[in-house]
């Protein structure tokens, strides 16, 4: 009995013990050798509600990668991508980043795409003081005021988002404003800025509602509003609520004394969308960040399209690419200018870098204001007309996104919305 | 709020408590008449959605998909109860909690196969009723909620004739009354609530591509249909189906004037609150036994 | 007394395994997967205090563990109270509204109830997406205070505080478990109506048993808002909490105090390897098959088949 228990117990020792070696040599990755790639890091939404954005962004990101391992790396290193999908959720986002930084332990972090998963990324990098390029996030660094975050969106607050729709709202003489917004970081951010700056513009908000993430019916909350006969139809949604919400509009009507309607609906960039929705977009006015208009020529942008696209086609991404893809490789030109002009990986370094410096990119070159968003704003809002059910080619020239504000980009004026509609 | 948005409100609400009954007539029969905890009858609804979708990829009219369907679901709800009915029912005790959980187990798991099947995102259909709209004078009555309201007619009329005048239908509503009864006059109640938990699990493939008409669907959809199912399910009354479609009204117009008046952020807990109040005050329900 | 000593020595030694490690363990990552597969099993243990011991299926664990997190919140917001305040209140909080599903057990029994405590969580969810100080639907961030001496990150020493609060979670269970008041509960869930013929005072034991399953969720919610540093209450009332809460005392065994460690240790590591290396919803799908096939085949968890296996063992 006694030989038979103490065998029984060695080997449940030894078990136990290989196990927990195994289980620890888990956590423990082969260490790196010499003439290691630079990894950076992030996640992005490749399935779930924002992966229209998300995919086309990854492919921006990946030509970028290439463009500058053709030419040696960086620092003489190749770069390497390190991503996980996100699923758009803000929930798995801090598990990812604590992966990438414990297990894979990248050198550099780009954050999620979108607001809603940056929002809990934030705080972690600022209690580890680590760097961070935004990637199409609003003001999620406006009260943490991390000094090491850097935004690649030209919203620079949503106050100066929402300052061309007021603007077009006093142009257009409205004077009552009715607002609908998801139940969301982002949407909420922009609504803010909306109705932070109401009282500077004369508008006075006859409607005001905030709606859950889920929502699928719309037809109440569009009854209501054309109840109240407003001017102007400030929604700012995501990509199945906004769709939700045009063709309920479409449906029901929203009133013959709507002359402005739109704003901050995402998804109303992303071409899938645009094409599903066609011809019931027509008079919407939105934002965007770059339409095919002759304002918005940068250096580089159209090369970079025209490389942009046919990579698209085989990723089974946006192809159009007007929303985030520059921006997304304009994140990689942020990184590579910082690097190379320090000569180091040195997040403080790099910081302290990007905060002095301009930075020139394919949209544009931009300077740093103190919480890392751009200090002169350049968000758009273009006007869909003349749009056509089921052709998606009719998007790739100018004339079917007007730039209606802000001024200096404008390429035409914005026309009532119950006019522009047949 | 003025009295033409309350108006509009409930002529909204009576169109879209047609369409809950229609979604909660299986679940009356599953959980009123049979006493099954079918928790995952939802996720049978966004299973049939999903099956409109798919049939609808090849050209074939949601409704008409979930006509086809029907007989699909039919047979796997024969399948599940003779399942459950052997591993739960006939075990008696303890099967109160782990017939509960599978239940629960088989909603999961419908969940997690669309979402790795379908992906996560919403997917929708589309027919010609689908976006239109007809005008009554000031009011525009969306074509799908007509729809609707015409699926929910036909199935619980159907329904309530089936049980009351074929001879399966009233042995069902007796072995719902009295197991032993009539077992006594030479029926087999198991059978009985086989063939009645599978019409009962048929409906959802109807009841599903009418989800899938009235609003985009995706994988979690069930959730959110929980609480709205076993509300108008127990208010009913247990098994009733003029009930049924009586409850279904009531909850829609609460949802509809609830979400004109006090916006979208409470309507969610409409369903839930008015299924709380029914169990504290009358938990037989309207029609109830 | 003698019953307990074993099990005080066992709970000291894992507290001093847990100091250890998070003195010794160098990567970050194994506190950040430790903590959740501890949370687990003071939820695991929780829930079974009403569903395995009393027969009442609680469908709403996510809602007692978030109410817990943003009294958390609350507390941190309003004049930024220290971790034991924030843990005090969030049991004395959850556990009201355990009292409240308790008395509920009066009129519901059965599917009612459970469906009444998924009403529960909603309106729950709901009023907290409405409530603007803890940020609605934006979410709330909340800062880590610097670590304290002894421990190289507040992460850490939240790990330790989860293994404590375990500890004491599964202390309770087993006091409930051994003692007349566990006797009780199991004869209300065999059979409540008789139980209260012989004199069983089933009410008061039923609230009993929901207050202290309602309190030791909120207890593990509380220190959730700090070592996430974001929260948010989509993921904050995830059913997955529910599911999990449900589905790993069922797996272990719902008949004691073990069972739940056990389900919650193997199932809880198991989502964390499988979330990290394959996708998330093939460990969400394997978690429901699991379920379905241990309710259907194994009903009394993997303690039933140890114990039927070591029984056929002690039969040679």
């Amino acid at each position: 009995m006694q030989a038979v228990s103490r065998r029984k117990w060695i080997s449940r020792l030894g078990a136990l013990g290989v196990t927990a070696g195994l289980a620890l040599g888990g956590f423990f990755p082969a260490s790196a050798h010499a003439q290691h790639p630079i990894r950076i890091g992030l996640s992005i939404a490749q399935t779930g509600p924002l992966s229209s954005g998300g995919k086309s962004g990854l492919v921006a990101l990946e030509i970028w990668r290439d463009d500058v391992n053709a030419r040696g790396g960086l620092l003489g290193r190749p770069v390497e991508l390190v991503v996980y999908d996100d699923q758009g959720n803000p929930s798995m986002t801090p598990g990812i980043y604590t992966k990438l930084l414990d297990i894979d332990k990248v050198d550099l972090l780009v954050a999620p795409y979108g607001t809603n998963p940056s929002a809990p990324i934030i705080p972690l990098v600022k209690q580890r003081d680590l760097l961070l390029i935004g990637n199409f996030a609003l003001d999620v660094n406006s009260q943490i005021r991390h000094d090491k975050y850097f935004n690649n969106q030209p919203w620079a607050s949503a106050k100066d988002g929402a300052a061309p729709y007021l603007a077009l709202c006093r142009k257009l003489g409205a004077k009552t404003i009715a607002i609908l917004a998801a139940d969301a970081e982002f949407a909420q951010n922009i609504a803010g800025g909306i109705r932070a700056g109401l009282k500077d513009y004369d508008l006075q908000p006859v409607y005001d509602q905030n709606y859950p993430p889920n929502t699928v019916e719309f037809s109440s909350m569009i009854r209501a509003i054309r109840a109240k006969k407003p001017d102007a139809v400030f929604v700012a949604s995501y990509p199945s609520d906004s769709t939700a919400i045009i063709r309920s509009v479409n449906e029901i009507g929203i009133g013959d004394n709507v002359m402005l309607f739109g704003g901050g609906m995402v998804g109303l960039q992303y071409a899938s969308i645009m094409e599903s929705l066609g011809s019931m977009l027509n008079g919407v006015v939105n934002y965007h960040t770059w339409a095919p208009e002759k304002s918005m020529d940068f250096p580089g942008i159209r090369d970079f399209l025209s490389r942009y696209q046919p990579r698209a086609k085989q990723a089974n991404a946006d192809s159009l690419g007007f929303y985030l893809p520059p921006f997304d490789y304009a994140i990689g030109q942020i990184l590579a200018q910082a690097v190379t002009a320090t000569g180091s990986l040195d997040h403080k370094v790099l910081a302290k870098y990007l905060r002095e410096h301009e930075i020139k990119t394919i949209v544009g070159s931009i300077r740093y204001g103190p919480t890392g968003e751009w200090a002169n704003p350049r968000m758009i809002y273009v006007q869909f007309r003349g749009i056509a059910d089921k052709n998606l080619d009719q998007f790739r020239g100018a004339g079917k996104q007007v730039i209606v504000a802000p001024d200096a980009f404008k390429t035409g004026e914005v026309i009532p919305f119950s006019q522009s509609r047949n | 709020m003025s009295f033409e948005l309350l108006g509009e409100a409930i002529i909204a609400g009576v169109l879209l408590g047609c369409f809950y009954a229609a979604v909660s007539v299986g679940l009356s029969v599953a959980f009123g008449l049979l006493d099954v905890p079918q928790i995952a009858h939802p996720a049978f609804l966004v299973l049939g959605a999903y099956g409109a979708y798919y049939l609808g990829g090849f050209g074939v009219d949601p409704l008409l998909a979930g006509v086809l369907l029907t007989p699909v679901f039919f047979l796997a709800g024969l399948a599940v109860y003779r399942f459950y009915h052997a591993t739960f029912e006939s075990r008696g005790t303890d099967a109160g909690l782990r017939g509960l959980a599978f239940f629960f187990g088989i909603a999961f798991i419908v969940e997690v196969a669309l979402i790795l099947i379908f992906g996560v995102d919403q997917r929708s259909v589309e027919a010609a009723y689908i976006g239109k709209s007809i005008s009554l004078g000031d009011v525009r009555l969306p074509m799908r909620m007509l729809v609707a309201v015409g699926v929910a007619l036909v199935l619980t009329a159907g329904l309530m004739l089936y049980l009351s005048r074929t001879f399966t239908g009233r042995a069902i509503k007796a072995v719902a009354q009295d197991q032993t009864a009539l077992a006594l006059m030479g029926a087999d109640p198991v059978r009985i609530k086989q063939w009645a938990f599978g019409i009962a699990t048929g409906t959802c493939a109807l009841a599903g591509a009418l989800l899938i008409i009235v609003a985009p669907v995706e994988p979690g959809l069930g959730r959110l249909y929980i609480g709205r199912t076993f509300c108008v399910a127990v208010l009913a009354g247990l098994g009733s189906m003029p009930g049924t479609l009586a409850a279904g009204v009531i909850l829609g117009i609460a949802e509809s004037i609830v979400l004109t008046s006090l916006g979208a952020s409470w309507a969610p807990a409409v369903a839930f609150g008015l299924l709380l109040l029914v169990l504290a005050v009358r938990p037989a329900g309207l029609f109830g036994r | 007394m003698g019953r307990w000593t074993k099990f005080i020595v066992g709970a000291v030694a894992v507290l001093v395994v847990a100091l250890l490690l998070a003195r010794l363990v160098s990567n970050e990552y194994f506190f950040f997967a430790g903590y959740v597969v501890l949370q687990f099993v003071v939820l695991a243990t929780a829930w079974n205090i009403l569903g395995g011991y009393a027969g009442y299926v609680n469908f709403g664990s996510g809602a007692f563990f978030a109410v817990g997190a943003y009294t958390a919140v609350a507390l941190i917001k309003a004049f930024a109270a220290p971790l034991l305040l924030q843990l005090a209140a969030a049991v004395l909080v959850s556990g009201l509204m355990g009292l409240a599903i308790g008395a509920m057990t009066l009129r519901l029994r059965g599917i009612f109830f459970s469906i009444a405590t998924v009403a529960i969580a909603v309106i729950c969810e709901t009023a907290v997406l409405n409530w603007g100080f803890v940020g609605g639907a934006r979410g709330a961030t909340v800062l880590q205070p610097p670590a304290p001496a002894l421990f190289a990150s507040y992460a850490r020493l939240l790990f330790v505080v989860m293994s404590l609060l375990a500890v004491l979670a599964v202390a309770l269970a087993r006091y409930i478990e051994i003692s007349w008041i566990g006797r009780g509960l199991r004869a209300i869930r065999d059979n409540e109506e008789a139980a209260e013929s012989v004199g069983v005072p089933t009410l008061k034991l039923k609230l009993f048993a929901a207050t202290a399953s309602g309190a030791l969720m909120g207890m593990a919610g509380a220190p959730f808002p700090l070592y996430m540093s974001f929260i948010e209450p989509t993921s904050a009332f995830s059913l997955n909490y529910a599911v999990s809460a449900l589905a790993m005392p069922i797996i272990g065994g719902t008949a004691s105090w073990a069972g739940p460690v056990i389900g919650a240790v193997l199932l809880g590591s198991a989502q964390q390897i499988v979330t990290v290396t394959l996708s998330s919803e093939l460990n969400v799908l394997v978690l429901g098959v699991l379920l379905v096939a241990f309710v259907v085949a194994a009903p009394d968890g993997i303690l039933g088949l140890v114990r039927r296996l070591l029984g056929k063992a002690g039969a040679k």
